[in-house]
């Protein structure tokens, strides 16, 4: 029995790096530190039923195992035969491999894109169009005593977010608010025995803590006074993050840019001649304008609810002005909330190979950028492509059923570790090892922070991981081009030419 | 093994002395030799032509959470700007943020062969390694973002200048970085809650210390730790009217520090911070003033970071600056804090000619390196991307080498700058040994690389050859052929192989990373304590904080043995 300690979780943009885990007979039987999410894979979920252990080609309609020679040969063959691949996934990847990933698009001439385009894409886009006023989390940690949470909902999707980065850590200049929110709960349990709890504390009469405040009430608002870290979440509907903020306001669908907006409008003095915006009554935006002017340190996050409802990037261009605005009056940020473990990472290494984060294309010889076009739907949907490969991703389950058919009708290769909607449909189905939990490599964090995620048991015998997966393939890949390229005669190009010259 | 002989080239390599002779270079299995065996040795007929010592350069941006925010940040810088993959290169894309591949093969074109990153947040250092692995051709080192985290402003504040080192000891280990960088010392720290300092007397919020105290310990720290390069600095109120006054009261803040043998701190970028007047409709050239004191002394260096007229990207760890710039521009911003640490921000620029700030910006740089008449003080860089992008640099080697090139070029400038410049009172031109100087064997002394801006036996085999014959060709009249001469190497030899011929590249190498093991008599010690003081500090576990050995593709471990 072994136990390691400062494990990194391969789940969520949180990649929370301070799980202890314990290790018996190459299984692992405990953890701490774990959320529920994060238990449930390590524990059980990543040795499933539904685990590859080797490598598949469809054969007659059936996938039968075959040797890994033969499927990466195989693969190779169906990738340079096509005559435009799209490569795609890669969000729960390693850096490494999605290093490779690269090489082999380029090599290949193939379209390269990464879940970034189905999650953040827009988000990225705003930072194109005006930038992005951010932090690492830590630095809201110490520092923030506002934090709004805009169209997410952490408590479910990304669990240690609220007790790691923000309101229920404890920062230097800030305080955990974790005390006070543990009060509201027992407020919520139940009267009777709180007001048992309160005799004992010889308090003569109880009064409950107020509860979070929900614009849909009638009432006037109830200022937002309280001293210390104040949350505020922002959503269509009351989920359990905006059950612990100190401050609701319950949004009408696609209606987050008017909000945005009448924010903006707000802490830059200006008057609103309506009574609602958005569904929300404007008495209430002063209130939460108030709290962004007046705070130390403000922080929003945003999440799909901001990136794919309607307005899209606009709605996180509108986000991102409203930061810019009130920076002129204290200090504010605004970070995305990033899903995948390491879809940052994929933008990131994206970019440093290539200038461009995702939605790439090398079918030039260099490198293209254009979300709409090279995004893996929008390609999808049109046919454009004559092969895919797909790495730990699930389009199966995730795309639109259009871009799933156009997908089928082409060779499609699948790289991911346990059975998936995607690899059932598979004609080359590769197993691979968990990153984070077989073998190690370099992920990035919602705030590009690197971590070196742990290996912490052996990977079943005969399988392989991405990195080493993908450099085989482009190894082979490459001896089959170059076997061609001597089958046929050159054509006489300039490069050629120049080439021969010297 | 490999042997290499460049045979009958005008050689410039100052640190040695070598004016212009001619004479052969020998490389033997990556370093430079007495001599080979003329029968087996691969021969360069170097007759006519200028051989360097490969070109060094002390500070660029080029890899790490800032620039590649940058390259996310700015789609519309790259598509004007593409690289095709080829048999032996890989694509990319360039202007003033280039993907890695690209930075490293037009380094190597232009006979560059160490390049410095002059900017790492510690806790994002494995990300700038990962991305100096994957540039190519050159070697290269970083320097971890020292000066506001928060375990030096503790120390400091204390006046315990022993643990102070140990840690940053530690912490150039642990990062794999190469050198302590400063930037806008409090300001970064101020910035986290949106001030700023001002002077380096300001108190810096929360923790009880001034500017000057930062600046002045790690200094002291640099010398008891025995670090091959100085501190390396961005001052106070960069960029701003009237900062010359800051910069020379950072300057005379370290004289007592000098004790005559190294010197205890780089300026970088000196231009960004030489700006006279007090706002600015009247901003002027502090660049007499500037130059005045450091021809009077010898205790620190510097680099130019000069504005070359052209789009490029504005990218520094001063948060504050660049949110001035936002300020300024209403462009697109990027602001980048890191607990504990630093801060970070981003703006695209556009130097304008007609811009009388821009052209006066331009002036300051070359004022400074001409105006200053030691050449190993002063040494050649744009602060890529921040003064222009860096394969502009034969532009400012015609300017530095000929004063009809610059005359040329303020003709064309705002005329408020035409008239507030220097410039035409200044007739120095560099020679050709000069600029071997400024470009490659003062960077190289002021970073304490041994083995590299010479061509003495026993130094790395790194050699640029360029398509320049001092006898023939007069450099301060044909400026245009001598940039398109340094722009083009006709070789770039790197640890004796030859990796561009005639401006192209015919071979591709990885290039190491170099990095500081620093000894400590006694050890920093990571104890329990230190263990909880890291927990509530940053957000990742101290196991976890390391750049460990294998993220580092090619390193090359220099250890340095510090005297505390
Ligand atoms: S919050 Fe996310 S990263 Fe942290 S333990 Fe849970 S799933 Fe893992
Ligand atoms: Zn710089």
């Amino acid at each position: 029995m072994t136990e390691v300690k400062s494990v990194v979780c391969p789940i969520c943009g949180c990649l929370c790096d301070d799980l202890e885990v314990t290790v018996e007979n190459n299984a692992i039987v405990k953890m701490k530190n774990g959320c529920s999410v994060c238990e449930a894979k390590m524990i059980h979920g990543y040795n499933s039923e539904e685990r590859i252990l080797k490598p598949m080609i469809r054969k007659d309609g059936k996938l039968v195992p075959v040797t890994m020679d033969e499927a990466i040969h195989k693969a190779a063959q169906i990738l340079t035969d096509a005559k435009y691949p799209l490569l795609f996934g890669w969000s729960s990847s390693t850096s490494e491999a999605q290093r490779v990933g690269v090489e082999l698009a380029e090599e290949l001439g193939s379209a390269l894109d990464n879940c970034c385009s189905v999650c953040h894409g827009p988000s990225v886009m705003a930072t194109q169009e005006i930038g992005i006023p951010t932090c690492t989390l830590g630095q809201i940690r110490h520092r923030a005593d506002l934090i709004v949470y805009w169209a997410c909902n952490p408590w479910s999707s990304h669990p240690r977010h609220v007790e790691r980065y923000t309101s229920f850590s404890e920062g230097r200049f800030e305080k955990s608010e974790w005390k006070d929110y543990i009060q509201k709960v027992k407020a919520a349990s139940g009267k009777k025995k709180l007001e048992a709890a309160a005799r004992q504390s010889r308090v003569i009469k109880y009064q409950p803590p107020p509860r979070p405040q929900t614009c849909t009430v009638d009432a006037p608002p109830q200022t937002i006074q309280k001293m210390g870290r104040k949350m505020i979440v922002f959503d269509v509907r009351k989920t359990m993050t905006a059950e612990a903020a100190d401050y609701f306001v319950q949004v009408e669908p696609n209606k987050d840019y008017e909000i945005l907006e009448a924010l903006r409008c707000l802490i830059n003095d200006q008057e609103l001649d309506v009574e609602k915006v958005g569904g929300v009554p404007v008495e209430y935006l002063k209130e939460v304008a108030d709290a962004l002017v007046n705070c130390e340190f403000g922080v929003i996050f945003f999440g799909l609810g901001l990136t794919a409802s309607a307005g899209r990037f606009r709605n996180i261009e509108i986000a991102i002005s409203l930061t810019r605005d009130l920076n002129k009056k204290t200090k504010f940020v605004i970070s995305p909330m990033r899903g995948h473990f390491n879809v940052t990472g994929a933008n990131v290494v994206f970019a440093w190979q290539t200038g461009y984060p995702y939605a790439l294309d090398f079918s030039q010889g260099y490198p293209q950028y254009n979300p709409g076009e090279f995004t893996a739907i929008d390609l999808l949907r049109r046919g454009d492509n004559d092969a895919t490969l797909v790495i730990s991703a699930d389009p199966g389950a995730h795309f639109p059923k259009s871009a799933v058919q156009n997908m089928m009708k082409h060779p499609l290769i699948v790289i991911n570790p346990d059975l998936n909607c995607i690899s059932r449909l598979g004609d080359v189905v590769f197993p691979t090892q968990w990153c984070g939990i077989e073998y190690e490599g370099t992920a990035y964090r919602m705030d590009h922070v690197p971590i070196v995620l742990r290996k912490v048991v052996e990977p079943p015998e005969g399988v392989l991981n991405d990195e080493e997966l993908l450099t085989k393939i482009l190894a082979e890949v490459k001896r089959i081009k170059a076997e061609k390229a001597a089958k046929t005669p050159p054509k006489s190009t300039c490069a050629t030419k120049k080439e021969e010259a010297n | 093994m490999t042997e290499l002989l460049i045979k009958n080239g005008f050689v410039f390599d100052p640190i040695n002395k070598i004016n212009g002779e001619k004479m052969d270079i020998a490389i033997k299995d990556g370093k430079i030799v007495a001599a080979v065996n003329e029968k087996t040795a691969e021969i360069i007929d170097a007759s006519g032509l200028t051989v360097m010592p490969g070109a060094v350069d002390i500070h660029t941006h080029i890899a790490g959470g800032e620039v590649n925010t940058g390259r996310i940040l700015r789609p519309e810088d790259h598509v004007k700007d593409v690289e095709r993959k080829t048999a032996i290169t890989r694509s990319g894309v360039g202007y003033s943020i280039p993907s890695t591949f690209t930075t490293g093969y037009r380094y190597s074109k232009m006979g560059y062969t160490t390049v410095m990153n002059p900017s790492m947040a510690p806790l994002e250092a494995k990300h700038t390694h990962e991305e100096l692995n994957d540039i190519p051709m050159v070697d290269k080192a970083t320097y971890p973002l020292l000066g506001d985290w928060w375990f030096v402003l503790e120390y400091l504040s204390k006046d315990k200048i022993e643990e102070c080192a140990r840690h940053i000891a530690w912490m150039l280990s642990t990062t794999k970085g190469y050198a302590i960088k400063i930037v806008n010392p409090g300001g970064l720290e101020s910035w986290g809650f949106g001030g700023n300092v001002h002077s380096i007397d300001d108190q810096v919020p929360n923790f009880c210390i001034t500017p000057r105290e930062i600046v002045r310990g790690l200094a002291k720290v640099n010398k008891l730790l025995n670090l091959p390069h100085s501190i390396h600095l961005h001052t106070n109120n960069l960029g701003l009217p009237g900062n010359y006054s800051t910069t020379l009261d950072t300057m005379k803040a370290l004289e007592d520090i000098y004790t005559g043998d190294k010197p205890v701190c780089h300026i970088t970028h000196l231009q960004f911070s030489s700006f006279a007047g007090d706002g600015w409709g009247n901003m002027k050239s502090a660049a007499d003033e500037i130059s005045k004191y450091i021809n009077n002394h010898n205790h620190m260096t510097f680099d130019m970071g000069q504005v070359i007229f052209s789009e490029t990207t504005t990218m520094t760890a001063d948060g504050p600056f660049e949110f001035t710039l936002y300020q300024l521009s209403g462009h697109k911003w990027v602001n980048a804090d890191v607990e504990t640490e630093t801060s970070g921000g981003i703006i695209p620029m556009h130097y304008k000619r007609t811009s009388a700030v821009n052209a006066i910006q331009w002036s300051i740089g070359l004022e400074l390196a001409l105006l200053i008449t030691d050449p190993w003080k002063i040494f050649m860089t744009t602060d890529h991307p921040n003064g222009g992008p860096f394969f502009a640099y034969p532009k400012i080697m015609a300017w530095l080498t000929s004063r009809k090139a610059r005359m040329a070029m303020l003709k064309k400038c705002h005329k408020k700058a035409q008239k507030r410049s220097l410039l035409p009172s200044i007739d120095r031109e560099l020679s050709l040994y000069e600029l071997a100087i400024v470009t490659r064997a003062g960077q190289a002394k002021a970073l304490g690389l041994p083995n590299k801006g010479h061509l003495g036996v026993g130094a790395d085999g790194d050699v640029a050859i360029y398509n320049i014959n001092p006898e023939t060709l007069d450099i301060s009249k044909k400026f245009r052929t001598a940039r398109r001469a340094f722009g083009n190497a006709a070789y770039t030899i790197k640890d004796g192989e030859i990796l561009v011929k005639d401006g192209e590249i015919v071979k591709t190498a990885s290039g190491r990373t170099m990095w500081l093991d620093v000894n400590t008599a006694e050890p920093c010690v990571v104890d329990e304590d230190m263990k909880r003081r890291f927990r509530e500090y940053w957000t990742v576990e101290y196991d976890n904080y390391p750049v460990f050995d294998h993220c580092v593709k090619v390193p090359e471990k220099i250890t340095v043995k510090a005297s505390v």
